[in-house]
């Protein structure tokens, strides 16, 4: 599947460093699926748990006002820490089909790469005005052009970056190793014909 | 020139050079437990794929399963929830199940092996990263993710890089007392814990050759503690002779055509390697790990290291002996134990039961220990009652379980509790490893695990071996 443009309301996320621990608590790792974890983004944080209730302010996963949206805004160094498949998975769940951030951590870039979820980073001052639009309005659309290298709302027009190799994929299609692996399925027979084990020696 | 196994058994196994620079490789068994698999089902489902290769494909389950109590449903729900799964997969997808009342069940590495499944110069495939354990066949075997585990259910391909090969010859005798894992543990003290990445380990040298394929599923098992993802020994009469008969092994005359295929996979005399590296067996010891990775060992006569002491990274030592509550420069025998554990896919096969029992018969754990014997597979449990192994530990104060990865990873609810100190034969000694997060492990052979139960304290088994 070819991902060129993303485009929906957005939400904020604010916090450098944020870990995928906090993203999707290590309990969740025994879970036997990825459906449903969008259930538990943040479960330690938000409304109904100790820090939560203590923290005065609603977490933006629980701000209604934000429900629905498919852009998440996020600061700098994003995912870090342990390399759990679970945090891009349940934000993807959760309906997110792009990151927008200052930075992201290495593996959760690669594992949100392997699902087909853009990582793109935008400069800090970008963010910062991103986020305080939404926050101001947080109807307000955006539209993500990975193509076009963009990022746009009704005022604001920022450009976005992402690694080439990144960008050929998402763009082309070929972030998905099982549809490369599959394309020419007749060769794998082929090769393993020829193999004297799967004959039956 | 001649070429080595891998580069043979990598061409024979190639597809086709993939857009992204990667090659394809076809995966001849893909072996599936409920841990890492649950999802990948899933990914097939939403596509609307099927497996690929059922007649590659084979499950079983061990991770997350009590060793004690196995009445269904079990006590500990989302274990429940995990083998549930892994039976409905099967089931809707078609793929071979040895569940939990199978007589074949055990240890995914364990039974690969015994039913004749893992086979020389195949390549294959398992969500588990000691996947490396297979390579004592000569097959070339690799962890994956859960990812990687998706894409060979779909297709029965991987795509990888292509790695180096480091020859690492075991010459002369082992002594009385030194296992295969000290072997190992040597290996990975040697090379350092990062020293393989990017290389496959070729086993080799006449100490390995007169390894048993118990011996070297050992040694390959531990590969990945050295950072290669792949470790192997070249196929030899040792190999052909394990696998005949096995239920899954060819037969008759196709067992013939079998072993001369095998043997032309061998790495050819003149192969060139990347890099070639020499272990003097009599030289070694009975090794045990006194930190938080595979490579911190010392000989079980030596010292824990200080953290001014030679070559090493202060702070890391420092880290790793607050971590253990060991303190720099004691000897580490003698070093208290609170529990002791045999089993893990390192070390949990007949034969090392069998030395095991060697210490613990006529002897009795010390009072303060909770001692444990896992087998590694149903047949290796059977096969152990047989002999009265099991009667050998209960009389000593053993408890005797059933087959699972039990306390290797404490994913079910063999765990150490709070701080205690584990003497054990598995292969990690993270922290947290065996299911407390500031459980302390002591990684060491079989024999030196029966040693350290019954002493209640590090000790050197070869002052037992009488
Ligand atoms: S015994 Fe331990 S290392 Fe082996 S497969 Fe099980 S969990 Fe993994």
């Amino acid at each position: 599947m070819k991902i060129t443009r993303i485009e929906g309301t957005a939400l904020p996320m604010r916090g450098d460093d944020i870990d995928t621990d906090r993203i999707m608590p290590a309990r969740y790792l025994r879970a036997v699926t990825f459906e449903g974890l969008e259930r538990y983004l943040f479960e330690d944080e938000r409304a109904g748990s100790a820090a939560g209730d203590r923290a005065g302010a609603v977490h933006p996963f629980d701000n209604p006002a934000y429900r629905g949206a498919s852009i998440l805004l996020v600061n700098r160094n994003f995912g870090c820490g342990s390399s759990r498949e679970h945090a891009p998975q349940a934000l993807q769940r959760g309906g997110i089909r792009a990151i927008v951030g200052e930075s992201f951590s290495e593996i959760f870039f690669g594992n949100s790469l392997m699902i087909g979820l853009p990582c793109v980073t935008a400069s800090p001052g970008d963010i910062s005005e991103l986020m305080a639009q939404v926050e101001r309005r947080p109807d307000v659309r955006l539209s993500v052009d990975l193509e076009a290298g963009t990022c746009e709302t009704a005022g604001v027009r920022c450009a976005i970056a992402l690694p080439g190799h990144a960008r050929d994929a998402l763009v082309g299609g070929t972030w998905d190793t099982t549809g490369m692996l599959l394309a020419r399925y007749d060769e794998v027979g082929l090769v393993a014909s020829r193999l004297p084990y799967v004959a039956g020696f | 020139m001649g070429h080595t196994l891998l580069q043979k058994v990598w061409d024979r196994h190639t597809v086709r050079t993939l857009p992204s620079g990667q090659t394809q490789i076809f995966i001849g068994l893909h072996l599936v437990h409920e841990v890492t698999s649950p999802q990948a089902f899933d990914a097939l489902r939403a596509r609307g794929w099927t497996v690929a290769r059922l007649d590659r494909t084979f499950a079983t389950v061990d991770h997350i399963i009590p060793t004690r109590e196995r009445t269904r449903p079990f006590l500990d729900l989302m274990a429940e929830e995990m083998i549930a799964a892994l039976e409905r997969n099967c089931r809707d997808f078609g793929v071979r199940l040895a569940g939990l009342d199978d007589d074949r069940q055990g240890i995914v590495h364990v039974i690969g092996a015994e039913l004749g499944l893992t086979q020389p110069a195949m390549t294959i495939a398992c969500g588990d990263s000691h996947t490396s354990t297979h390579g004592a066949f000569g097959a070339i075997a690799f962890g994956v993710g859960t990812s990687q585990v998706r894409d060979v259910l779909a297709s029965q391909c991987l795509a990888l890089e292509p790695m180096k090969v480091r020859r690492i010859r075991v010459t002369g005798t082992l002594p009385p007392g030194v296992y295969a894992k000290d072997v190992i543990l040597t290996i990975i003290h040697r090379l350092g814990v990062g020293g393989g990445v990017g290389y496959a380990y070729e086993y080799a040298g006449d100490a390995v050759a007169r390894m048993s394929m118990d011996e070297r599923m050992t040694v390959c098992n531990m590969s990945i503690e050295g950072g290669a993802r792949v470790g192997y020994v070249n196929p030899d009469e040792t190999t052909f002779k394990y696998l005949e008969g096995r239920p899954f092994a060819p037969s008759g005359q196709a067992f013939a055509r079998a072993v001369a295929w095998w043997r032309s996979m061998a790495s050819d005399p003149d192969a060139r390697y990347d890099d070639d590296v020499e272990v003097r067996a009599a030289e070694l010891t009975p090794v045990v790990t006194w930190g938080v990775n595979p490579g911190q060992s010392v000989p079980v006569t030596g010292r824990v290291p200080g953290p001014n002491g030679a070559g090493g990274d202060g702070r890391a030592i420092a880290d790793a002996l607050g971590y253990m509550g060991l303190r720099g420069g004691e000897p580490i025998a003698g070093t208290k134990v609170d529990v002791a554990f045999i089993g893990s896919c390192t070390n949990s096969r007949l034969s090392d039961l069998r030395e095991a029992a060697r210490i613990v018969r006529g002897r009795r754990v010390a009072p303060h220990v909770t001692a444990l014997v896992v087998p590694g597979s149903a047949s290796v449990k059977r096969a152990a009652e047989r002999e009265g192994l099991d009667e050998v530990f209960r009389a000593a104060g053993f408890e005797w379980r059933s087959a699972g990865c039990s306390m290797c990873l404490g994913m079910n609810p063999d765990k150490l509790q709070g701080s205690q100190v584990c003497a054990s034969s598995s292969n990690r000694n993270f922290k947290g490893r065996q299911g407390s997060p500031t459980g302390r492990t002591l990684l060491m052979s079989p024999a030196m695990v029966a040693a350290a139960a019954v002493a209640g304290e590090v000790t050197d088994v070869r002052s037992m071996l009488a």
